[in-house]
């Protein structure tokens, strides 16, 4: 066996821009001898290989002969190589996915070489004046995270990992105390609950007998919050009054009530699921990928976009995926290095990872991100929030499944390894500062090519009509799809049979493990083979892994011995239900204003403009593709220079029609922190609100709610969550918007080791919309001089939670509220007028207030305007030029009208708060008169369109 | 009964084939979307095409080098076929990830019938280290209009890039002087105006603004930009600005529409 090393680097005088990029980075935290990077990328070949056949891969290949040289050497252990002064080389952990190298083999195989292993390395060489543990300093900082990458110090070659032999491992819990059980739930990291581990002590009581391993971690997956949400679903005592089942009776009973014949499949399925048109429904759901991004952002998030994907695909019988959403919260990417706990990774390296992780497997499922958000806060640095979402299209007749008994289970995909090992438990504990040592293993890096293959087989399979159920394998692993699949049926699984990326898993571990990219299926024993001739047509593995019985009983085998035989009934049905005590005190909302009045707002205006929130976000926008798959109408920037903050994304999924899809969210945590009931109304409302002012339909739209709180153990974060849940409720029924699907994850929460920092209660809303003719949009950039300017509904004094305080550094003040009576109305009269053609182009009024929004209108348009703020229609206790300027009032929208149709409007919006504010201008004049009639905005738009666009630019050196 | 028939390659990892089959079917073509493996297995299929698409994406997730791991496929795979498509004078388009395994295959720039599959060009890394997707104007090369894919095309047209490794580098001097004086470079990347310069006008740092070049009989086109991606009116990015009522087609469906026209009137 012979063992060859390949180093391939750009040629001289060839620029690399990695080392450019990179050298950015090193100054930025503070290094600044460092003059040079090479950047090497390594190929170690092993087996039946010649020097000159590794020549020939090397030349011919892995180097680019116009760009790259390569160098070929035979390879020894204790290779001086390593030893090189200033040089760092980084290698992946082993069992951590290398998609290269398993296309360099397959690639090899295609030029006639096989039997050669490949090992796949970087190498990075400094230079410059440094001290000499600079480079390493770089690498821990920049180069790897040591959770799936570690230094190269020796030479390494493909290696087999260990057999592992059999033997049946029994837990005994039957004649453990109490301080015992709860010493095994924490060692074990079963997260389990002492209450729950009494009822599984005493159901083995029953049954004479202890558990095995296998047993024991199928029960803490199921039973896990991540899986089960045991909060939003279990009873709650709120202020002494006892609420019964959370979801059901707030979020879920909205939905109930409003009965919308559209609504095919609400929170059962992988994703809810309206209908489309005549022949196709659409499904959507929002998940989150919160504590695996804190640990590694880059394989958190693009395991996160990946696991939604599968989510998509695994509703009904399967739904292509057409669109990714995507929000994000950061702590602040410009935070002093010395500002970060330990244990936390800066948010800027966070903000990279997780942007460049949802790039990368969401551009290579050829899905296009077409929709997303970020908000930043300090306590989002050691838990940032990570939410990913997908939207799919479905034949109609694929929107249910039904496994039946002697249905044969089919696993497709991805390999079974140990890695994702307890990410459902883990997701369901709190993050701390050793949580980098103790969970490693529920830390992936994903594949999108073996989702990508899979997408496209499955869906032929479907159309074939091959199978009669799906899941994704997520949480949980094979452990929850088929114990969810087989809950009415009962299920054997020959855990030995599962396709495995190394040897050496114990049962247990395969069975629970959340490798990802893969599937689940139920098959009938008659179609088998032509099923699997789909999947073998294209290379994707699929794999016979056991049947749906009719026992109601989980059996689990390795190898013929019997490693877990379980009642379905007890394992979904045994979880003992808990009464959660929550606390709710109303907080005095001051409406005072700290902030003195001024002359001239101008300032203000830039400061919010180039705050965090606000500001542009193009730089993470440009690098997702938001047009693949051709359907794309509304894209995220829009105006003149196609640079401009859309409202909504809109998509035409069918190629020949013109029927299209709404997309848009709402999330505001700072109106949390006053009212997390008010929170939840204002971001409904914000998320409807943007779909209208694209033109969208009020009757059509659905929602997603998706709450990442902080733990719930605590009775005053549970009491947030009940109030927010008891809006959604009232206002999903007021503006007659169902909620479809939802998520929950609950202890978003790090702790630094001296105290524990929560995130803001953040609750996502994501909508939905079916619109009949996308050729009847409209987009928020002004589009013509001398047209004119309206406000439609009325300004409060809610300066609280606005992004005016937050640039002021004030808390307090009144939160917006919603009048969803009023604003239904406005809402129905202006989605009217939309349509009718009567408007060119429209905003919501959000975050930053009018004066923001309608910034944001003037400078997409390229057009200044003349606004007089005593117009806009205003509630009598508004007097100040800074409220009408920036309060946050939910229910508001600015209004584009062509001179020649302003009767026509005026007629359409008859009955709503109007006002005619001013008009666009020929030139890029901002210019705002104050209530007492003097200027009090007077700005140049591109200057504030710097500024606007410069906050993440600069710091992201672009 | 139109003649042209267009065979659209996919693999692990392609994921404009859909789009990219519609728009020769718009064109008036007929197209199949065919799996590399498949046509592997059945090489003669090749025969009944006179068309072949290799589109957009990221085969085999582009690992080793965009484009790398096809073009290494289809070249030792499918030699003799690709040798007889093209000699026989059929049309090849490859678009974004199909160019990338064009110029890796060595199917481009093929300024003689006996450099096939010998790479001269590269697509690599953008200047900025990462994936773009924007809209960009395409200036066609005035002088020759050599290339049967934009015969019909108006001397500016606008469509969007979406990649990561588009900056296009000639090996040498010499070659780049060739592909000039042959009037291969088929667009330039350029302002609204037609003028060239710096980011983002030339979104990528490609050599001479190239986006995109055809061989030396004008036959075979590979280009940076999404033609695909520009064939109905809704897909532009300021249609509610600036599209008139009744212009119901995209710029780029005219691209396909000219190989379906040469096909029929050969």
């Amino acid at each position: 066996m012979l063992t060859f090393r390949i180093e391939i680097g750009n040629k001289k005088n060839f620029p690399d821009p990695r080392s450019g990029n990179l050298l950015k980075d090193i100054k930025d935290i503070g290094i600044n001898g460092v003059k040079h990077v090479d950047i090497v990328d390594v190929f170690t070949l092993t087996g039946d290989v010649t020097a000159k056949k590794a020549k020939d891969v090397a030349r011919t290949l892995l180097a680019d002969s116009v760009s790259q040289e390569c160098r070929v050497y035979p390879c020894a252990l204790r290779d001086k190589r390593f030893a090189q002064k200033n040089t760092v080389e980084i290698a992946s952990n082993p069992g951590v996915m290398d998609p290269v190298r398993d296309s360099v083999i397959k690639a090899m195989n295609d030029m006639g070489i096989v039997g050669v292993s490949v090992t796949t390395s970087k190498k990075y060489i400094f230079a410059g004046r440094f001290n000499a543990g600079t480079s390493r300093n770089v690498a821990d900082k920049l180069l790897y995270n040591k959770l799936i990458q570690h230094i190269v110090t020796h030479s390494e070659t493909a290696e087999n990992a260990a057999q592992y032999d059999f033997s049946y491992t029994e837990v005994p819990v039957i004649t453990l105390d109490d301080p015992g059980l709860s010493k095994l739930s924490y060692d074990a990291r079963l997260y389990l609950s002492l209450a729950e581990m009494k009822v599984i002590r005493k159901h083995y009581k029953t049954i004479g007998r202890n558990p095995s391993d296998c047993e024991l971690e199928t029960i803490a997956q199921t039973w896990s919050e991540h899986c089960k949400h045991k909060t939003m679903l279990g009873d709650i005592l709120f202020d002494g009054k006892l609420v019964r089942k959370l979801l059901k009776n707030t979020v879920m009973k909205a939905t109930i009530e409003l009965k919308k014949p559209w609504c095919i499949s609400v929170f059962k399925d992988n994703a809810g699921i309206i209908e489309f048109d005549d022949k196709h429904n659409v499904c959507f759901k929002v998940e989150t990928h919160n504590h695996p991004s804190a640990l590694e952002p880059y394989g958190g998030a693009g395991t996160g976009i990946g696991g939604v994907i599968r989510d998509t695909l695994g509703t009904g019988l399967g739904a292509k995926p057409i669109a990714n959403t995507d929000v994000f919260c950061f702590g602040f990417p410009d935070a002093p290095n010395a500002k970060i706990p330990k244990g936390a990774l800066h948010p800027k390296r966070v903000m990279k990872g997780v942007v460049s992780g949802v790039r990368d497997y969401g551009n290579k499922m050829g899905i296009p991100t077409v929709n997303g958000a970020v908000y930043f806060d300090e306590r989002y640095t050691g838990n940032p929030l990570v939410y990913c979402g997908n939207i799919g299209i479905m034949p109609k007749a694929c929107s249910f499944k039904k496994v039946s008994s002697g249905d044969l289970i089919v696993a497709v995909g991805g390999r079974t390894g140990r890695d994702g090992i307890h990410g459902a438990t883990f997701s369901s504990s709190e993050l701390t500062h050793e949580s980098e040592t103790i969970s490693a293993t529920a830390v992936q890096i994903g594949d999108p090519i073996t989702e990508k293959k899979v997408l496209d087989t499955l869906l032929k399979a479907r159309d074939l009509g091959l199978y009669d159920a799906v899941t994704d394998c997520g949480a949980g692993g094979f452990s929850s799809a088929v114990g969810e699949m087989g809950e009415e049926t009962g299920a054997e699984v020959y855990l030995e049979k599962a396709p495995l990326k190394y040897e050496g898993l114990k049962p247990w571990e395969i069975w629970v493990s959340e490798a990802q990219e893969r599937m689940v299926l139920a098959v009938k024993p008659k179609k088998l083979k032509k099923l699997l001739s789909i999947f073998e047509s294209e290379n994707v593995e699929a794999v016979v892994i056991g049947k749906f019985t009719r026992d109601k009983k989980l059996k689990l085998f390795y190898k013929k011995h019997k490693v877990a035989d379980l009642d379905m009934e007890f394992l979904h049905g045994g979880l003992p239900g808990v009464v959660r005590k929550a606390i709710w005190k109303n907080r005095h909302e001051d409406p005072r204003i700290a902030t003195p009045v001024r002359t001239n707002y101008n300032t203000d205006l830039a400061r919010i403009l180039a705050s965090w929130n606000i500001s542009s976000k193009e730089w993470i926008i440009r690098q997702y593709d938001h047009e693949v798959q051709a359907g794309s109408v509304l894209k995220p920037l829009v105006g003149a220079e196609n640079d401009g903050p859309s409202d909504a994304a809109v998509i035409r999924p069918v190629l020949t029609s013109n029927k299209g899809i709404v997309i848009s969210n709402g999330i505001n945590p700072r109106y949390g922190d006053i009212d997390p009931y008010w929170m939840a109304a204002s971001v409904i409302e914000e998320a409807i609100r943007q779909i209208i002012a694209v033109g969208g339909d009020p009757d059509k739209i659905a929602i997603l709610d998706n709450f990442c709180w902080g733990s719930t153990e605590n009775p005053v974060e549970l009491g947030k969550l009940v109030r927010a849940s008891q809006a959604c409720y009232d206002f999903g029924k007021a503006f007659g918007t169902p909620f479809i699907s939802g998520k929950d994850s609950l202890n978003n929460e790090f702790n630094t080791g001296k105290g524990v920092v929560a995130i803001p209660s953040t609750l996502l809303i994501s909508a939905i919309a079916v619109i009949d003719d996308v050729r009847k949009t409209i987009s928020m950039d002004v589009k013509e001089p001398g047209n004119l300017i309206y406000v439609l509904g009325k300004t409060f004094q809610e300066l609280g939670g606005s992004q005016y305080n937050l640039v002021n550094g004030l808390s307090g003040g009144v939160v917006p509220r919603v009048n969803a009576k009023v604003s239904a109305q406005l809402m129905r009269k202006l989605s009217v007028a939309i349509r009718k053609g009567l408007v060119v182009s429209c905003h919501d009024i959000s975050d930053g207030g009018f004066a923001v929004s309608a910034a944001e209108m003037f400078f997409a348009g390229g057009y200044g305007a003349d606004i007089d703020l005593g117009k806009l229609p205003r509630d009598r206790s508004v007097k100040r030029d800074d409220v009408v300027l920036f309060s946050e009032s939910n229910g508001r929208f600015i209004a584009e009208v062509p001179a020649g149709k302003k009767e026509e409007f005026e007629k359409a919006l008859r009955g709503v708060h109007l006002g005619f504010v001013g008009k666009v201008r020929k030139d890029k004049k901002m210019l705002v008169k104050g209530l007492g009639g003097k200027t009090v905005v007077n700005a140049d738009i591109d200057k504030l369109k710097y500024s606007w666009q410069n906050t993440i630019r600069k710091v992201m050196h672009e | 009964m139109s003649k042209a028939k267009a065979l659209v390659i996919r693999t692990a990892g392609t994921n404009c084939d859909v789009e990219t089959a519609h728009a020769f079917r718009l064109a008036g073509a007929f197209a199949d979307v065919m799996h590399i493996n498949s046509l592997i297995k059945n090489k003669s299929a090749m025969k009944k095409f006179n068309i072949l698409a290799i589109p957009g994406g990221f085969s085999y997730g582009d690992d080793i080098a965009s484009g790398k791991i096809l073009a290494n496929e289809m070249k030792h795979s499918l030699k003799n076929e690709l040798s007889e498509f093209v000699s026989r004078g059929k049309l090849v388009i490859g678009i974004c990830n199909g160019f990338q395994v064009l110029v890796k295959m060595g199917l481009l720039p093929l300024f003689t019938k006996d450099e096939l599959f010998a790479p001269k060009v590269t697509l690599t890394l953008n200047d900025a280290g990462h994936y773009i997707d924007r809209w960009i104007y395409l200036k066609k090369d005035p002088v020759k209009n050599l290339c049967v894919w934009t015969k019909q095309l108006p001397e500016i047209i606008y469509l969007p890039i979406a990649h990561a490794e588009g900056k296009f580098v000639p090996q040498s001097s010499e070659v780049l002087k060739k592909l000039r004086a042959n009037g291969q470079i088929v667009f330039r990347y350029s302002d609204e105006a037609g003028n060239e310069g710096a980011y983002p006008v030339n979104p990528n740092g490609s050599v001479d603004n190239i986006a995109g070049i055809c061989d030396s009989t004008g036959r075979i086109l590979g280009m940076m930009p999404h033609p695909e991606r520009h064939i109905f009116f809704t897909q532009h990015p300021r249609w509610q600005r600036c599209v008139k009522k009744g212009k119901e087609t995209g710029i780029g469906l005219q691209i396909f529409r000219n190989a379906v026209q040469f096909v029929n009137k050969a």
